[in-house]
C-alpha cells in the first residue's frame, strides 16, 4: 500500500470511529427527534461555524469549482459573487426563519409552511421538494469520493466499488445511530483538512508552475484554442448569466434541507448571525481553490472526466504522504455534508410526509426519521451506480432549479401572508415544470436562452422558474382573493416573528 | 431607526453582481487580473459590512 492510501485509510477510520463516539456527546436522550436531528438545538457559535462550513461547502464544492473554471473559464468563478452575496441573505432570513422555528419547534421549513399557511397539500410539496432536490446531491458527494478512490489503481473497480460501498455503510450506520452530532464532531476534522490542503496547495501549486502572471496568460492562450473558444474574462453575452447564476445560486444555498437541519441546531439567534459573519472565511477558500482550475490548465492536465482535475492536481504536486492528506480531506468532505443531507431528507420526509399521525413529536417520529436516512443513503449509492456521472451533475443543477421554488411560500413567507397558499401552490407547480423543460430544451445545462422582442438573454433556469412562479403566485393570489377562496388557517403570530 | 443599518447589506450585491464593473484585466494585483482579486476582495468586505450591521443591529435579547 503506497503511503497515500494508509493515510487515507487511517483518516476515515478515525473518523468513523467518532461519528459513533458522538453518541455520547452531551448525554442526550437520541430517541428525541430534536436531540437526534438537531443535536438538542444546542450548538454555539464555533460548533455552528464548523457544521455550516463542513456542510455547505461539500467536497462536490471543492471539486467542482475549479473543474467548472478548468472547462468553462471566467463564467465558473461565478461561484465566488455566490458565495459572497449568499451571506446578507442569510442574515435576513435565517435569523428570522431561527426564531419562530425555535419559539413553535419546528424541524423542517415545511413545519413553517404549515402553520402558516394551514394547507396541507403545499406542506407536502415544499416537503418532497426538498427530498428530490437532497438526492442527486447525496450522490454527487459520492461522485468526488469515487474520483479519490478511482485513483488507486491498485484497488481496481471492483476494490474501489468495495471502499466506497463500505465508506458510506459506515456513514449510514453512524448517522442512524447518533444523528446530527456524528457530522457535527466529524466536521471539526474534515475543515482542518481541507484548509491545510487548500492553503498547503495555493502556496506549492501556483509558485511551481511559474506563478500566477504565467498561469493566467497560458491559461488564455489554451482556452482560446478550445472549441467555443472560453475566456479567462467574461464575454457581454454572459454578463447576465454569471449575475443571474450567482444571485439565483445564493438565493437557493440556505433554503436546501441539509442547511436548514444545521442552522436549526444553533443554540441562540445571535450564533446565526454571527455565523453570518465568520463563514465567509470558507468563501474566500474557495476562491482561492476555483484559480486551481487555471492551475490545472496550465499544468497541462487533459481529462474527459473534469472531476478528476482536483485529485489529479494535487497528486501530481504533493508528496504521496500529503496526497492521502487531501484525499482526506475530500473523503471526508463528503461524508460530512451526505450525512447531513440525509438527515434533512428524512427529516422532511418523517415530519411533513409520514406525520399527522401524532400532532407531538414522539419516538415513533424519530424511529421514522432514522430509518429513513438509512433509505436516503441506499438511494444515492445506488442512484451513483446505476446513474452515470454527467447525469447526476445534471439532476444536482435540476436539484438548485427545483429548491428555488420554494422560495415565495417558504421565505417571502417569514414576512408576508398576502399569497394565497392555492396560489403559491400553482406558482410552485409552474416554476418547476418550466425549470424541467427549460432544462430538456438546452440538454440540461444551468442556463437557457430566452428570445423576446427581438433580442435574446442567455440566464440561469433557476431564475427564470422564480420570476415565473412569483408572477403566477401574485396573480393567482389577487384572483382567488376576489372571489374569496377560503386561505387557509395561519397558526403563528406577530409575537412568533419577534 | 436601528433597523435602517440593514440597507447597507445592498452593498454587496452591487459591488459583485454587475460583471461590465469588473470584467477586466487591470489593474493587477499579486499577478492576478482585476476580475479575480476584486471579486475574491468583497468576500473580507461583506464580511466586514456584515459583522458591522450585526452589531449595530443586536438587540437587548440576543446574547
Amino acid at each position: 500500500m503506497s503511503s497515500a492510501a494508509v493515510v487515507l485509510a487511517v483518516a476515515v477510520l478515525s473518523v468513523t470511529a467518532l461519528g459513533f463516539f458522538a453518541a455520547r456527546w452531551g448525554g442526550a436522550n437520541l430517541s428525541d427527534l430534536e436531540q437526534w436531528a438537531l443535536g438538542g438545538r444546542s450548538f454555539g457559535t464555533i460548533v455552528s461555524w464548523f457544521l455550516l462550513g463542513g456542510d455547505l461547502y461539500t467536497a462536490y464544492t471543492f471539486i467542482a469549482v475549479p473543474a467548472l473554471v478548468y472547462g468553462v473559464g471566467a463564467l465558473g468563478f461565478f461561484a465566488v459573487p455566490y458565495a459572497t452575496v449568499a451571506y446578507p441573505i442569510a442574515l435576513v432570513v435565517l435569523a428570522r426563519f431561527w426564531g419562530i422555528a425555535r419559539r413553535r419547534g419546528y424541524v423542517t421549513t415545511a413545519d413553517f409552511v404549515r402553520d402558516r399557511y394551514g394547507d396541507r397539500t403545499l406542506e407536502i410539496a415544499i416537503a418532497l421538494t426538498g427530498v428530490v432536490a437532497a438526492m442527486p446531491y447525496v450522490a454527487l458527494q459520492l461522485v468526488g469520493m469515487r474520483a479519490v478512490f478511482g485513483r488507486f489503481s491498485g484497488l481496481g473497480a471492483t476494490g474501489s466499488f468495495l471502499a466506497l460501498t463500505a465508506a458510506f455503510v459506515l456513514l449510514a450506520a453512524y448517522t442512524y445511530t447518533s444523528g446530527l452530532r456524528a457530522p457535527a464532531m466529524i466536521a471539526f476534522v474534515k475543515d482542518t483538512l481541507i484548509y491545510v490542503t487548500v492553503i498547503a496547495a495555493i502556496a506549492v501549486i501556483p509558485i511551481r508552475l511559474g506563478g500566477w502572471p504565467h498561469i493566467f496568460a497560458l491559461s488564455q492562450a489554451v482556452l482560446a484554442r478550445r472549441p467555443h473558444a472560453p475566456s479567462i474574462y467574461l464575454k457581454p453575452a454572459q454578463y447576465f448569466t454569471y449575475a443571474t447564476m450567482a444571485f439565483g445560486s445564493a438565493l437557493s444555498l440556505f433554503i436546501y434541507p441539509h442547511s436548514i437541519t444545521s442552522v436549526l441546531a444553533a443554540r441562540s439567534r445571535e450564533v446565526i448571525r454571527r455565523n453570518a459573519a465568520l463563514l465567509p472565511i470558507y468563501s474566500l477558500l474557495l476562491g482561492l481553490l476555483a484559480l486551481l482550475g487555471y492551475c490545472a490548465v496550465a499544468a497541462g492536465i487533459v481529462t474527459k472526466d473534469a472531476s478528476t482535475v482536483v485529485p489529479a492536481l494535487f497528486a501530481r504536486y504533493f508528496p504521496d504522504w500529503f496526497d492521502g492528506v487531501a484525499d482526506a480531506a475530500i473523503v471526508i468532505g463528503a461524508l460530512v455534508p451526505a450525512a447531513i443531507m440525509c438527515i434533512g431528507a428524512a427529516n422532511l420526509f418523517a415530519s411533513n410526509v409520514f406525520r399527522e399521525f401524532s400532532p407531538r413529536r414522539t419516538p415513533v417520529e424519530t424511529h421514522v426519521a432514522k430509518i429513513l436516512t438509512l433509505v436516503m443513503c441506499a438511494f444515492a449509492l445506488l442512484f451513483i451506480f446505476f446513474v452515470p456521472v454527467p447525469f447526476a451533475i445534471d439532476f444536482q443543477l435540476l436539484g438548485g432549479a427545483l429548491m428555488l421554488q420554494i422560495f415565495p411560500a417558504f421565505v417571502l413567507g417569514l414576512w408576508t401572508r398576502w399569497f394565497h397558499p392555492k396560489a403559491l401552490l400553482a406558482g410552485w407547480a409552474c416554476g418547476l415544470v418550466a425549470s424541467c423543460a427549460m432544462a430538456y430544451a438546452g440538454g440540461f445545462t444551468s442556463n437557457y436562452t430566452l428570445h423576446a422582442f427581438g433580442g435574446s438573454l442567455t440566464g440561469f433556469i433557476a431564475f427564470y422558474g422564480l420570476l415565473l412562479n412569483l408572477l403566477v403566485s401574485a396573480i393567482l393570489t389577487v384572483l382567488l382573493r376576489a372571489v374569496r377562496l377560503d386561505a387557509g388557517m395561519d397558526r403563528t403570530s406577530a409575537g412568533d416573528f419577534a | 431607526m436601528r433597523r435602517a443599518w440593514y440597507a447597507l447589506l445592498v452593498l454587496p450585491f452591487a459591488g459583485t453582481l454587475i460583471p461590465p464593473l469588473y470584467n477586466h484585466a487591470r489593474p493587477a494585483l499579486f499577478g492576478l487580473p482585476f476580475f479575480y482579486w476584486y471579486q475574491l476582495a468583497w468576500v473580507p468586505v461583506t464580511a466586514a459590512i456584515l459583522g458591522l450591521v450585526i452589531s449595530l443591529t443586536r438587540k437587548r435579547s440576543d446574547v
